[in-house]
This record gives C-alpha cells, sequence and structure tokens, in this order.
C-alpha cells in the first residue's frame, strides 16, 4: 500500500492551480484534506502524475456570508466550517448534517469542496447541496462557470467537473422562514458511508427531501405533505434504483426512504 | 497441582491478585514501545512486495517476470519453481494427498493467494514491479459455500484428494441413541456461524538473513506461536529446527490468535533472502491482511437435543461443517478439537453424537483466532438451549439450570472426556441474576412489549477453557492411525528467573504476549515469592528460539498465560526461593523453613535476624566459596511444567482438550428499533469464574476487549465472499469492526473457584466474551422477534428483513428493470439495464458498431485496439470513476450479430488492480421518427484489489464506464463534432425521458 510516484506542487496562488490544471488536465489532482485521494493513491487506484496542494492558497480558504448564500472556498476544512459560530442560524441544515461527516479527526484535514468535488453518494455535503438547491463554482483559465448541484453530480464519483476545472467555492443558500430543517442518517456505525442519508426542508404544503446513499447521486424530491405523502414517498424510493450491497439490501434501502422519511417529515 | 500457599510467600507485598497497574504502558503510552517494523534492520535490507491472485480459482499456466527485473531497484523474484525447488510443503495434521507451499506452484486456490514476491530496494520499488510480474492464469469454477463444497457436483480443490472433505470423524459417547429414542421431545436446529476474525492493528512483519554460510535462517517476525508451528516453518524450509532461528519483538500491536498465521510468510521470506543473497523485510498492509492473513472458520451446524418435558437433555447430536478455506493449515483442523472434549458445554449431558466434517472452499485459510472453536461451538449449543425453551414453552434461564453440571461433582468428567477442574455454575448465574439486574431487566422488557415495542433478554453459559492439550489435534485422527503416529499429549511451559550480582532480579518467560499485560503479572508473582519490590523486577518477553527455553507449547494462545505461565514463574521463583532459603538460613543460622521474604529483605520469622535480599543473593555471584555444600553458586533457575491430567486421546476418543475450564455466563437485554433494525443493547452483564484472578484489573480489560470483539461479530463483522469467489472485505469500510461509540461497558462479575490443576488456582480469562457474546445477543434477537433463524452478523438491514418488509409495489408507470434484475443475484455480479436514442437508423448505428475505428473511440480510455480475429480485438484501455483510474489489457468481442436487431458485446481484462469480466445484449429498437433506441443489459464480475476495496462502488462505476461506451456510440454516429450545447439539451432530453443522467 505504496503510492506509484507522483509530482507534487505546493500552490502559491489560484492562477498558478488554473495553470497546472490546464497543463496537466485529467493528469493532475487535486490535494486538499486527502481524506479520499490518499487512500485511493496508497492503494493505487489512481496514479496521477502530479498532486497539486491547495493548502497553501490563502485566496482559497473563505467562509463568506453573502445576501443570499453562504460561500466556502476550495481550501475551507469540513471542521472550520462546523465550527463557525453562526452556522445554525445561517444555514441549519448544514450544522445538522456535518457532525455525520466521518469523525472529528477526518472534519479536520477534510474540506466541504473536497468532498463535493469527490461525489461520493453516500456522502452529507453533496446530499446537504442538492438538498438546499445550492451551487458550485467552476473555474479555469479560460473562466469561471456556476452549476446548480442537481446538475453537477452526474453518477458515482463522476460529476460535470471538467479536467482543467477547480471547484472553487460552493454555496449553500441560506435559511428561510417557515421552513423546518432535519437531518436523518442510518449508517453501520456513527461515520460509516450512509446506507441511507435524509436531509429534509419542511414547509407546510411541501417538503424537499434530499436522500443519499441509495441513487449513485444524491437526489432531491419535492413532496407534498399530508395524505399523498406516503405514495409520494414510495414512488421516490422505487425511483431511486436502489442496489444491494454487503451491508444494506435494496428493500431496505427502499423502506428506510419510505418509512425514515415519513417519520423525519412528520416527526413521527 | 495446586502449590500456592499464602502463608510462603511475604506477607508484606500481597502483590498476587492486587490491581497492580501495567509495567508496560509507560513506554507504549509515550510512544516508547518497540514493534516489530520498529527492530533496526542489517545494512542492506530489501523490501518485498507480493504478487497475489486475483482469482478465487484458477490453474497458473505462466508466471512472466522478465520485465520486473529490468525495473528500478529490483533484485529478484521468488516463484513457484524456486519454493519446490528449496522448500517443502507444510506439514499438515490430517493424512491427505494435497499440498500447500508458501507460493503457489501450479493453482492459486483463494483471492488473495501469493502467486510470486518482488524484492527491491524499498517497498515503493517493489510495490511497482508488481506490474511487471506477468501471470497467466486458466480460471477454474470456484466452491465458496461449504455445505455445496461437501457435494460430488462441487469443484474439487485438491484434486488428488478427490473431494472437498479433507477429514471426517465420528463420535459417540454414552448411550445416545436410545436416549433420543426413549425422549419424549426432539429439539433440532440448524446454525450457520460466519467467517470473521479479531483484527490486531499491527499486521504481520517479517525481517529474514539467510545466512549463506550456515544455512541458517535468522528470522524475526511478530509470530504469537504455538512453537509447534516452529517444527512446520522448518520443515517447510528443509531444515532442522536449530536452522531456523526465531526471535520475537518486544512489543505487539495486538494478535488475538491471528499473528500465528504469519508462518507461512517467515518461510516464504526465508527463500526470498536465499533467491537474492540479502536480508529481505516484508510489513504485510491492511488489504493484504483482510484479504489474504487468516481468519476463523465459518461452520454450519445442525444440532439436535433429546429434551425431557421439564427442559432436561438426556442426549446432543452435532453435525457440523467446518470451512477452513483453501488450504488445511496447520494447526487446522484445531478449531474442532480444541472444543471437542467441552461439547457439552456447561451442562451434564452424558449421552453425545458427533460427526465433524472439515471442507475446503476458495477462501483463506482459517486459523488461531481469539475464542478459537468457542463462537461457533456455543453458537449452536445456546441457540438450542434458547430454542429449546421456545419450543416447550419454558423460561430459558430453567432450561440452563436445570441441565447445569452439579457444583458438588468437580472435578466432572464431560462425555467427551473434558475433564472440568472446577467451578459452581450454579452460583455464577445466581451472581449474575442478582448483581446484574435481572429483574429490571424482565420489567422493562414488560413495558416495553406493553407499549408495541421490540425488546428482548438473551442468555449464554459457557466453558471457557484454556491451556490447550498438545495433543487434542489428534483426535482428528482415528484411535488406529494415533497408535501408528504415537501419542501426543501436554503443554510444557517454561520461565527463567535469574539473580543478578547487585541482587536484581530479571525474569523471562516464552508466552511471546501480544499486549495482554504478561510483564505485570509476572512481576506481581515474583515480586510476592522474592519479597523484593515489583518496580525492581525486569521481565523480558522477547523470545528467540537459539537462546531461550522454549517448547512446542511455548507461545500466546489457548489462554494459557495465567495458569500455565504465571504458574511456571511461580515455580521457578521458588526454586530461587528455596536456594536462596539455604543461603540465608547458613548466613543467619536458622532453620531454611523459619526464612521469609519480604521488604527487599530476608529474614528469620518472629523478628530473627535479617539481611538485605541482595546481600545474601550476591553471594551467590561474590563468594560462591563461602555457601553452604551443595550450592552451585550463580542464580539462574529455569522451570518447566506439564500438567498431567493432559493425557492423549484414548481409544474411545476421550480427549481432555485443556487443563483448566473457566465459567462465563451472560445476560444481554436489547432494544430493536422496528423502522430501522437498529439493535440497542440495554445492558450487557457478563459473570466470569477464572479461578484465582492474578490481578483483576488486567482480567477486566481482556473481558471488555473479548466483549467488543464478540459485539463486533453479532452485529458487523464479516469477511464477505461473492459466490463468484471474490472477495468484498478488503478494507475497514466494509469489514466493520466496533469503535469506542458502539461498544458500551459491560456489568462485570466476579466468581472464584480456584483450579486445583495449575500452580496459583487461576484459569485463562482472555476469550470467553468471544465465545459468549455473539450468542448471547443472538438469543436476545431471536427473544424479540421471536423468530429462531438469526444468523449474524445482524446487521440493521437483516434485522429490519426479519421484522418483515412490507413493500408497497412499484408506483404504475415506472420503468420496470425487464427481468435481467429478477434473475438469481450470483455473487458481486453486477447486473443492470439502460438505453440511449440514438439519431440514426439501426442499421447505421449497427454497422457502426462494427467498425473497429469506432470501437477504439467509444471504449473509454482505449489506448490501442488491436484486431484478433473476426470481431475479436486485444485493447489496451484505462477505466475509471472519478479519481480511480486502472489500465487494462482487455478483449473485446462482438457476438451472436443479428443485423440490425441485436448483438453481444463482451469484454473482459485484466491488470494490478485485478480483474473484470462482463457482457452486454444490446437491442437496436427504431423509434417513429426512424431513430434508434439502444437497450443494454449487461453482466459485470469484477475480481481481486478492485472488488476488495471497492465493493460499494462497483455498481455506480459499471454503469457509469458502460454507460460511457454507448453515450460515445451515440456521439460518433450523429457527427464526431457535437456542439457542447447541443449535446447537454440531448442529455438533458434523456434525463427527462429515462430520469437517470447520461454520463460525460
Amino acid at each position: 500500500m505504496k503510492p506509484a510516484a507522483f509530482d507534487y506542487i505546493r500552490a502559491e496562488s489560484r492562477r498558478q492551480v488554473l495553470e497546472l490544471l490546464a497543463e496537466y488536465g485529467q493528469e493532475a489532482r487535486i490535494i486538499a484534506g486527502g481524506q479520499s485521494l490518499m487512500a485511493v493513491l496508497n492503494m493505487r487506484l489512481a496514479q496521477p502524475k502530479l498532486l497539486i496542494d491547495i493548502n497553501q492558497v490563502a485566496e482559497l480558504a473563505y467562509i463568506e456570508l453573502r445576501k443570499d448564500c453562504l460561500a466556502v472556498g476550495a481550501a475551507v476544512r469540513q471542521a472550520q466550517l462546523l465550527a463557525r459560530p453562526t452556522l445554525a442560524d445561517e444555514v441549519p441544515l448544514l450544522a445538522l448534517a456535518m457532525p455525520w461527516i466521518g469523525h472529528f479527526q477526518t472534519r479536520n484535514r477534510g474540506t466541504v469542496c473536497g468532498s463535493v468535488a469527490h461525489a461520493d453518494p453516500s456522502a452529507e455535503l453533496p446530499l446537504s447541496l442538492v438538498t438546499l438547491g445550492g451551487e458550485i463554482v467552476l473555474e479555469s483559465i479560460k473562466g469561471k462557470r456556476v452549476i446548480k448541484a442537481a446538475e453537477f453530480f452526474q453518477g458515482i464519483l463522476t460529476t460535470d467537473k471538467r479536467a482543467d476545472e477547480l471547484v472553487v467555492e460552493v454555496r449553500f443558500p441560506l435559511k428561510r422562514e417557515g421552513i423546518i430543517y432535519r437531518f436523518q442518517e442510518i449508517a453501520m456505525r456513527h461515520g460509516d458511508f450512509a446506507i441511507v442519508s435524509l436531509a429534509a426542508c419542511i414547509g407546510i404544503d411541501e417538503v424537499r427531501l434530499g436522500v443519499g446513499g441509495v441513487a449513485d447521486r444524491p437526489v432531491m424530491r419535492s413532496l407534498p405533505r399530508g395524505a399523498a405523502l406516503p405514495d409520494a414517498l414510495n414512488e421516490t424510493a422505487w425511483s431511486l434504483d436502489a442496489q444491494d450491497d454487503v451491508h444494506a439490501s435494496a428493500a431496505y434501502r427502499r423502506q428506510l426512504v419510505r418509512e425514515l422519511g415519513h417519520r423525519l417529515i412528520e416527526g413521527v | 497441582m495446586n502449590l500456592y500457599q499464602p502463608d510462603l510467600v511475604s506477607q508484606h507485598s500481597g502483590h498476587i491478585g492486587a490491581r497492580q497497574t501495567r509495567v508496560e504502558d509507560a513506554a507504549l503510552l509515550r510512544g516508547l514501545g518497540c514493534y516489530a517494523d520498529d527492530a533496526a534492520t542489517p545494512p542492506g535490507t530489501l523490501h518485498a512486495a507480493i504478487v497475489r491472485s486475483p482469482h478465487p480459482h484458477a490453474r497458473i499456466t505462466a508466471v512472466d517476470f522478465s520485465q520486473a527485473l529490468l525495473m528500478k531497484g529490483v533484485r529478484g523474484v521468488l516463484v513457484g519453481e524456486d519454493v519446490k525447488r528449496w522448500a517443502l510443503p507444510f506439514p499438515v495434521g490430517v493424512r491427505q494427498p494435497m499440498e500447500h507451499w508458501c507460493v503457489a506452484v501450479d493453482k492459486v486456490r483463494y483471492v488473495g493467494e501469493p502467486v510470486a514476491v518482488v524484492i527491491a530496494e524499498s517497498r515503493y520499488l517493489a510495490e511497482d514491479a508488481l506490474e511487471g510480474v506477468r501471470v497467466d492464469y486458466e480460471q477454474l469454477p470456484p466452491i465458496i459455500d461449504p455445505e455445496a463444497a461437501t457435494t460430488e457436483q462441487a469443484p474439487v480443490l485438491h484434486e488428488a484428494v478427490g473431494s472437498n472433505v479433507v477429514n471426517e470423524r465420528h463420535f459417540r459417547y454414552g448411550e445416545p441413541e436410545q436416549a433420543f429414542e426413549q425422549a419424549p421431545y426432539r429439539v433440532k436446529l440448524k446454525v450457520c456461524f460466519p467467517r470473521s476474525s479479531c483484527t490486531p492493528i499491527e499486521c504481520y512483519v517479517v525481517l529474514v538473513q539467510y545466512g549463506r554460510a550456515t544455512g541458517i535462517y535468522d528470522v524475526l517476525a511478530n509470530f504469537q506461536g504455538p512453537y509447534a508451528l516452529h517444527t512446520v516453518m522448518a520443515r517447510a524450509l528443509n531444515v532442522p529446527s536449530n536452522r531456523l532461528r526465531l526471535r520475537t519483538p518486544k512489543d505487539s500491536g495486538g494478535s488475538f490468535g491471528i499473528k500465528q498465521g504469519v508462518f507461512p510468510y517467515v518461510v516464504m521470506m526465508g527463500l526470498a533472502s536465499r533467491k537474492v543473497g540479502a536480508p529481505v523485510k516484508w510489513v504485510e498492509d491492511r488489504l493484504e491482511h483482510l484479504q489474504g492473513a487468516s481468519s476463523a472458520t465459518n461452520r454450519v451446524t445442525e444440532i439436535e437435543a433429546a429434551v425431557q418435558a421439564d427442559g432436561r437433555i438426556t442426549a446432543l447430536r452435532y453435525d457440523q461443517i467446518d470451512d477452513c478455506g483453501a488450504y488445511l493449515r496447520a494447526p487446522e483442523p484445531a478449531t474442532f478439537y480444541r472444543m471437542h472434549g467441552n461439547l457439552t458445554g456447561a451442562y451434564a449431558i452424558r449421552n453425545l453424537l458427533v460427526r465433524n466434517r472439515v471442507v475446503l472452499t476458495n477462501k483463506t485459510p482459517t486459523g488461531l483466532n481469539r475464542g478459537f472453536g468457542g463462537p461457533q461451538v456455543y453458537f449452536a449449543l445456546e441457540r438450542l438451549l434458547q430454542h429449546i425453551a421456545v419450543q416447550l414453552d419454558l423460561d430459558p434461564l430453567e432450561v440452563i439450570r436445570r441441565n447445569l453440571v452439579p457444583a458438588d461433582a468437580f472435578p466432572y468428567r464431560a462425555a467427551a472426556g473434558a475433564l472440568l477442574d472446577s467451578g459452581n455454575y450454579q452460583a455464577g448465574i445466581d451472581l449474575a441474576v442478582k448483581d446484574g439486574g435481572l429483574d429490571e431487566l424482565l420489567r422493562r422488557r414488560d413495558q416495553a412489549r406493553g407499549e408495541g415495542r421490540l425488546y428482548g433478554i438473551g442468555y449464554a453459559a459457557v466453558i471457557e477453557p484454556s491451556i490447550s492439550n498438545m495433543g487434542y489435534i489428534t483426535a482428528a485422527m482415528t484411535p488406529e492411525e494415533r497408535r501408528k503416529a504415537g501419542p501426543k499429549n501436554g503443554a510444557v511451559s517454561t520461565a527463567t528467573i535469574n539473580v543478578g550480582p547487585l541482587g536484581d532480579v530479571s525474569v523471562h518467560v516464552s508466552s511471546t504476549p501480544q499486549g495482554q499485560g504478561h510483564q505485570t503479572a509476572v512481576a506481581q508473582v515474583v515480586a510476592d515469592v522474592l519479597g523484593v519490590a515489583l518496580e525492581s523486577i525486569v521481565v523480558n518477553v522477547e523470545l528467540d528460539t537459539q537462546k531461550d527455553a522454549w517448547s512446542i507449547a511455548s507461545g500466546n494462545y489457548s489462554s494459557r498465560f495465567a495458569g500455565a505461565v504465571a504458574g511456571v514463574v511461580y515455580q521457578a521463583a521458588l526454586k530461587v526461593r528455596d536456594r536462596l532459603a539455604a543461603i540465608a538460613a547458613a548466613q543467619l543460622q536458622a532453620k531454611p523453613e523459619d526464612i521469609r521474604f519480604g521488604g527487599g529483605k530476608i529474614f528469620v520469622i518472629n523478628g530473627g535476624p535479617a539481611a538485605p535480599f541482595h546481600r545474601i543473593a550476591g553471594a551467590t555471584h561474590w563468594s560462591p566459596g563461602l555457601l553452604p555444600e551443595g550450592e552451585p553458586g550463580g542464580l539462574r533457575e529455569t522451570a518447566f511444567w506439564s500438567p498431567p491430567q493432559l493425557t492423549a486421546p484414548d481409544d474411545g476418543d476421550l480427549i481432555n482438550s485443556s487443563l483448566c475450564y473457566g465459567f462465563v455466563f451472560d445476560i444481554c437485554g436489547l432494544e430493536i428499533d422496528r423502522v430501522t433494525g437498529e439493535i440497542h443493547i440495554d445492558r450487557y452483564v457478563t459473570c466470569h469464574d477464572a479461578g484465582r484472578l492474578l490481578n483483576p484489573a488486567l482480567v477486566d480489560g481482556q473481558i471488555r476487549g473479548g466483549f467488543a470483539q464478540g459485539l463486533g461479530a453479532a452485529l458487523m463483522e464479516e469477511f464477505a465472499y461473492g459466490e463468484d469467489g471474490s472477495f468484498l472485505s478488503g478494507t475497514f469500510a466494509d469489514y466493520l469492526v466496533p469503535t469506542a461509540p458502539e461498544v458500551l461497558d459491560p456489568v462485570i462479575l466476579h466468581l472464584e473457584t480456584p483450579s486445583p490443576f495449575t500452580p496459583l488456582g487461576a484459569k485463562g480469562v482472555g476469550e470467553g466474551n468471544n465465545m459468549s457474546t455473539p450468542v448471547c445477543i443472538a438469543n436476545a434477537v431471536a427473544d424479540a422477534l421471536g423468530r429462531a433463524d438469526i444468523r449474524l452478523p445482524l446487521t440493521p438491514s437483516k434485522v429490519r428483513s426479519m421484522i418483515g418488509i412490507d413493500e408497497p409495489p412499484r408506483p404504475a408507470g415506472m420503468q420496470q428493470d425487464d427481468g435481467f434484475d429478477a434473475e438469481p443475484a450470483g455473487g458481486s455480479a453486477l447486473r443492470a439495464n439502460d438505453a440511449v436514442v440514438i439519431p440514426a437508423p439501426p442499421q447505421q448505428v449497427f454497422d457502426t458498431l462494427l467498425d473497429p475505428a469506432t470501437l477504439a473511440a467509444i471504449i473509454p480510455g482505449c489506448h490501442a485496439l488491436e484486431l484478433q480475429g473476426e470481431n475479436r480485438y486485444r485493447a489496451d484501455v484505462t477505466v475509471g470513476v472519478g479519481m480511480i483510474r486502472a489500465r487494462f489489457e482487455a478483449k473485446v468481442a462482438l457476438s451472436e450479430l443479428d443485423p440490425p436487431h441485436s448483438l453481444r458485446l463482451s469484454g473482459s481484462g485484466t491488470s494490478s488492480m485485478g480483474s473484470a469480466e462482463g457482457h452486454a445484449r444490446v437491442r437496436f429498437v427504431e423509434l417513429e421518427n426512424g431513430h434508434t433506441r439502444l437497450e443494454y443489459r449487461y453482466q459485470v464480475v469484477v475480481s481481486g484489489k478492485v472488488a476488495a476495496v471497492g465493493s460499494r462502488m462497483m455498481q455506480g462505476a459499471s454503469k457509469v464506464i458502460i454507460g460511457q461506451i454507448f453515450t460515445r456510440l451515440s456521439q460518433r454516429v450523429s457527427g464526431q463534432a457535437i456542439a457542447d450545447g447541443w449535446w447537454a439539451r440531448l442529455r438533458a432530453l434523456f434525463v427527462r425521458l429515462f430520469g437517470k443522467g447520461g454520463a460525460q
């Protein structure tokens, strides 16, 4: 479990990162927290020519409260965001979801944008972003583009990001009045990859329910409340193409979407 | 045999039985430990990496390492041919024509089996060069299920044996047939115990220097014993025992039995060192460890009892199949026979029938694992007791109580030969019931059930054997075979105490501790006997087979420390004490029997004269001429101890498989979440009788650790294999071990009935909860759910499906997978279907697909495509998802052509990541607008490293990769240059049509 040889550049600026990505493309990997990449490198499941370390790029290490969103730069660690005293007021769903990400040791290193770029279908941050209708800012040497979370995640570990682009920022929409936020996750142990994770933004008539760990990407559905909810949850459950794996059956995952979804939304 | 006489021991110290804090910890907690990997390496040490089989069962047709030899830093490659030239197969405990070599020579029989060893200047370079070793395999059908492996249709692993059942024995004790005939009830249960292991933090480490001049293999390895395996290693290396110098390091990162399994690698690295003429070091990594180190056996048991109306059991019948993996590796089939003498558990059951079958399957070979044999036996026996209570409508605790061995019957000879040394099982249960608060748990259960919640209570009564009889393994042979082979029995333990010129005491034991605190307990015993300060004693636990006293029973296993090792330390200390007493008697002018030791002094009773310990002891070095007659001078005593109760199996197959038998009684109260199936343990009570406790703090630590592992086995740990033989638990993300938040603190209770057979009255205590906890939790779940078919591990998904999933149907109109998914899932085969619309007529799409240039363009990451025959290609491809990429040498073929309606696209590839094979049926459906709806159903089987570490990702990854093929085809058909915007619109259309995104 030793990685293949690679070059390493500790980038000094965003510009330098983008130039390196333009030059190396697919052959380069960004390293920030390394919580997924290091394991993959050591198992030689990835053998990039170059690692671009963005940990020292100060201009990417920002958390900014804007009019309509909380913007988080590429070099911000998960622990840093979670420790923000006003987080529960600004983006309550994040305050609920983030303690479920791995363990505090992994959150101390792992970055917010890194988790989004990695696009693990069980991960909490992509789920939160999709549920809230957030955005991802991608930048290459040619320019910047902003993409909706629902379009960004395209499959397992697969996103709309091009090889020369960097996830420079993710934007979490701010708390909306009258909405109740809830989050729940079922995993074998605390901190494990979710078997099913559910994020909900609950309004009076309608609810946005995000489901992680079931489909090949986080998925958000707008569901009615009240008598129509069970059927809508059943449709959601079936639509996610749940799979069996060594930890849980597809039927179990669907049932959790239905029953746990109902429990989460209606609070019973 | 119990020598312990408190009045002989100093009145001043009282170390034995004290909650002494561990003397080991100051170093370990400050990072000053010295583990195997920390040991200094000789100059010029090279590093090894191992080429391992990605296939569960295959014939090796060629091994070509010429490329590897050209790679940077590579100094040699060890292959099966070398091994055949220099070494021998490992000796096995049963007579069968099967060969197990340290490197595969003709076939591979499990995923992860070593095929070659690359030796290079660093581990990095060695791993680089793994890709330079090309192994050609002819795949054979694997067999994974142990019951299916016993059938005639099953593929046979070892052709010369002709069957996968490599050992079968029948045992009969008492009059079981008659008892079954006369019994008013017969209660039967079939249970399966899964594969798991106790995973140490530190993996295997081997450092070998082969002496070309001496022919001696000088080895440092974190081997834990039993040292009977030293002879197995020496035989395999084809040298006498004195040419294999085996040393163990000072500290251990844990073993739990697993480090026994390092022995094949000692042989392998010995030969590697010989091949390159330099010292070779190998450190096992976690992936290697999980897939290829060792594990406990998985077992299928049918168990039946003849039962009276009151729950009294008059006879038991076991029919057991033990799955030992691909090779019967020494000391297997010991998993069966370690428990054989006490198969009737804590119960006075006189009639017993046993059928034991050892079966081989395409899994990693098994070996020692904490609890060795116990979890499997008690899962059957204690589940049966609970089931009897349910069937006869009795209280399960009553059924246990009515069958216990009477308290006044010890030592008690059990039906199969165990001589249960001491105990009071009734008192142990009473203690657990009272101090564990069973009444309160029963009240909670009533209340929970009244509220419609799922609450259950489980019990388990377990005999915990310790100090194995080295002869028990011969019970695998018939009495005739045993007579021919000569008797084997006993368990020799050794200890040496040295007193230096300044009166300083050092002790050596051959117990190779793996973190349990042996140094502390040994110091306690010696301090007590010699009356010196505990802190002043140095205990050395390294073992060097060239210098130290050892025997085949040496090592750290079968919980032999407290009874056997601490016992022999006590005896060695008595020998030193007796010599010192004689010297002191002469110097202080008293009788030797009036001499006492304490407070660093040697003195005469009743306030008589005294002298410092160091003065009397020092005299043996400084003034030997003044010592009493017969005293030789110098002060070093080695004691050997072997208990006479450990006799060889007799002609009636009675075997006293262990010297001591402790008692464990557990109670578990738990609640199950009806929705999630999660188990919340309310309280866990565990009551132990381990004879005299030498250090209750160490004992409690052992109980906590065993409990955590038992909990893991009950709830989450399993080495999962697909039916296709692929190994699916290659990382700690898939092989789940409980961590601190998952482990509650059990209520620990103690009872002490000293063993009459060990010098200090102590018994082993390390393994009880590994045996009792899995079945106790299972019984509680059976009670909560009212079900008998409990299968471990009890994952939330499994528990929820036992509660029942009454699933509402798929809504009308939602796309249904068309039958492909309905086929029984074949192991880890990934099956799915998908579709893509291509703006061209079917004939054009079909023709395009048959064009090699198209194929090269649409196969993701295709570097080169070479025609091999009609519609058959060889391709060099790099495929992957996200950051994960692997380069494969692939074969691609198009077949079953039915233009322009359907065809079959198949591919297979191998890489250092593992192998993959898949095929897709492709249908070309003409749409009303003349376009083609291309429907494809595929199946992919992956094996090797990719499957082991990425099983969670496989389904999604194959969807992405296969999706790429057809979206690229679509792209190509509809024109090479599709504008981004246009393509995005098309994809958006697909999303709307099928609810699925096309991959980029």
